[in-house]
């Protein structure tokens, strides 16, 4: 069509998530468009980003500091860890602003189908972090699945040793929405965790 | 009184195109065996969230030579209220294995939002094995019932069937992890627990449901289920709790065979006549499709009852096996019923009783054609 250079910036573009072949011809010409105010800027951007970006040594968050600014941070709650499956659960917890404390990311749930096990995920780092005694509380925030509760289940009892409050996030009637168009399930779920 | 308007089908199953207006709430469509009677069924079956009444999967509906995508559109109307539209099918430019519905000309919200409009209630020739065949057809068929009534239902059973799976994987792999099985078996024990609380919620009411008089003999539901016998006596709670530290007993027993020996997948259902208290197995092949006729009559009353709204009855072959006075039986509880029905067979001359009540149509070359 217009060059190998065309083809292969096509072909990458529709291999990011939520870009097909179709979005991906589309987002390069628009690119194209403006090589200098939106090309060469993107491609700074990602090979930046691309060098820069690790993960966090402590809590498996990605960033361009080591440990992260969350980590970091001497002003959030260190005595509070909230546990997440990745990095876009850990972003959303953060929008809402609600969690003082820090994270800590699995990279995952426990599959028996799937052939992901203990030893795949971030949890033996996770263990060492509550041993020196200075976290209070584990928040598990993990998918309302079967896999996601077998793993709840399973840190659960793994935390148990350390003495350290083992806590799960609720799951329940959403906000604006109304009774009668929940499921059974979340709503005797809600109804039992009611205060 | 919920009312078929008119079908259209596109490329799907043996019909390229047809738009069919059926006349009246009872319509009988005959044609020689492959003609595409069940197809025509099967497409109204589809308008309804789930898989339809074949099971199929969704490449399988496209007609060979069709281009891959196909459609089935109904126009219904609901008492006096304005006729609604509802659709499904492939999408123009979308996956050809990915199926959406339209409503009105808008993407539903949610598929309960289809659900508090249509609702459909079918028998196939199939299911006449269903008192031969393994207690799994049984459930499979209760499940769907109940199904039809919550919505939640499928979820459960859902989950519920993952946490199995993933216990046996587990049993097979690393059988030594006890907090990973624990995790899984509390799983398990929440969901057969939900589930079996449903099936015997519907049994009970299924059982209890105000049926018209008929000459048509009515079905008593039994759940053989021993979790379903203990929340006959026990809170729920108490019994996923036995559940769980069964499941925990069992471990090393289970390992051995490769399955979960406690669960909901292992529940059957009996089946008997309420009046003479004959079991279904022991029944001959007429009186076992009119019981199941009955289940099925039973099932639609209860859903006109929960809905507000009566589903619509899909009878494939309904009259093979049934002798003269059950098909009277039969002709005369669908002429009381509240919704539509579609009913097949080979020979118009059966249903020649339900001539005041009934347009009849046969299918002829991927068209229908009004007979008589």
């Amino acid at each position: 069509m217009g060059g190998p250079e065309i083809e292969r910036l096509i072909q990458l573009f529709a291999k990011v998530p939520g870009l097909g072949p179709r979005s991906a011809r589309r987002a390069v010409l628009k690119l194209l468009q403006y090589p200098e105010a939106r090309m060469l800027p993107l491609a700074q951007a990602m090979a930046a980003a691309a060098r820069a970006v690790k993960h966090c040594a402590l809590c498996g968050n990605l960033d361009s500091v080591n440990p992260c600014a969350i980590c970091a941070d001497p002003k959030r709650d260190h005595t509070m860890i909230c546990v997440v499956e990745t990095v876009a659960d850990l972003w959303a917890l953060e929008r809402s602003g609600v969690h003082p404390g820090l994270y800590h990311v699995l990279g995952g749930t426990l599959s028996a189908l799937g052939g992901t096990g203990p030893d795949d995920l971030n949890i033996r780092p996770l263990l060492a972090r509550v041993q020196p005694g200075d976290v209070q509380e584990i928040i598990l925030a993990l998918s309302a699945t079967v896999d996601g509760a077998a793993t709840s289940h399973f840190l659960t009892d793994r935390l148990a040793a350390s003495g350290v409050h083992v806590t799960r996030v609720a799951q329940g009637v959403p906000i604006g929405g109304a009774l009668d168009v929940l499921d059974d399930g979340t709503l005797a779920t809600a109804l039992r965790a009611r205060r | 009184m919920l009312c078929l308007l008119r079908l259209n089908l596109t490329d799907f199953r043996n019909y390229r195109a047809l738009t069919w207006r059926p006349e009246s709430r009872v319509a009988v469509i005959t044609g020689p065996n492959g003609s595409g009677k069940t197809n025509l069924l099967e497409a109204v079956s589809l308008l309804a969230p789930g898989r339809g009444l074949r099971g199929a999967r969704i490449a399988e509906f496209a007609r060979h030579g069709g281009g891959g995508r196909w459609a089935v559109a109904a126009r219904l109307r609901q008492g006096e209220a304005p006729p609604f539209d509802l659709g499904t099918g492939t999408a123009g430019d979308g996956p050809a294995d990915r199926r959406l519905f339209r409503l009105d000309g808008a993407e539903p919200r949610t598929q309960a939002d289809i659900a508090a409009r249509f609702a459909v209630v079918w028998l196939t020739p199939q299911m006449d094995t269903l008192f031969q065949e393994s207690a799994s057809g049984r459930r499979r068929f209760l499940d769907r019932l109940v199904w039809a009534l919550e919505p939640g239902h499928a979820r459960e059973s859902a989950a519920h069937d993952t946490a199995v799976a993933s216990r046996n994987r587990l049993l097979a792999t690393r059988p030594n992890d006890a907090s990973w099985l624990a995790g899984l078996e509390e799983s398990i024990a929440r969901h057969a627990v939900a589930l079996a609380a449903g099936r015997l919620g519907f049994v009970a009411h299924l059982n209890a449901a105000p049926l018209p008089p008929s000459a048509f003999p009515r079905a008593h539901l039994a759940l053989i289920d021993p979790i379903a016998e203990r929340l006959a006596t026990q809170p729920a709670l108490a019994v996923e709790v036995w559940l769980r530290d069964a499941l925990a007993q069992t471990r090393a027993t289970d390992a051995a065979t490769g399955a979960t020996s406690l669960g909901a997948h292992r529940a059957d259902l009996a089946i008997s006549d309420a009046a003479t208290g004959l079991s279904a197995s022991q029944a001959s092949t007429g009186q076992q499709k009119a019981l199941l006729l009955g289940i099925i009559l039973a099932h639609a009353a209860l859903i006109a009852e929960a809905r507000a709204t009566a589903p619509m009855l899909l009878l494939d072959e309904p009259a093979v096996h049934l002798d003269a006075p059950r098909r009277e039986a039969l002709f005369s509880a669908l002429a009381a019923l509240p919704g539509p029905a579609l009913l097949t067979g080979t020979d118009a001359e059966v249903f020649a009783p339900l001539a005041h009540d009934a347009s009849f149509w046969q299918v002829r070359d991927g068209d229908l054609v009004k007979a008589g």
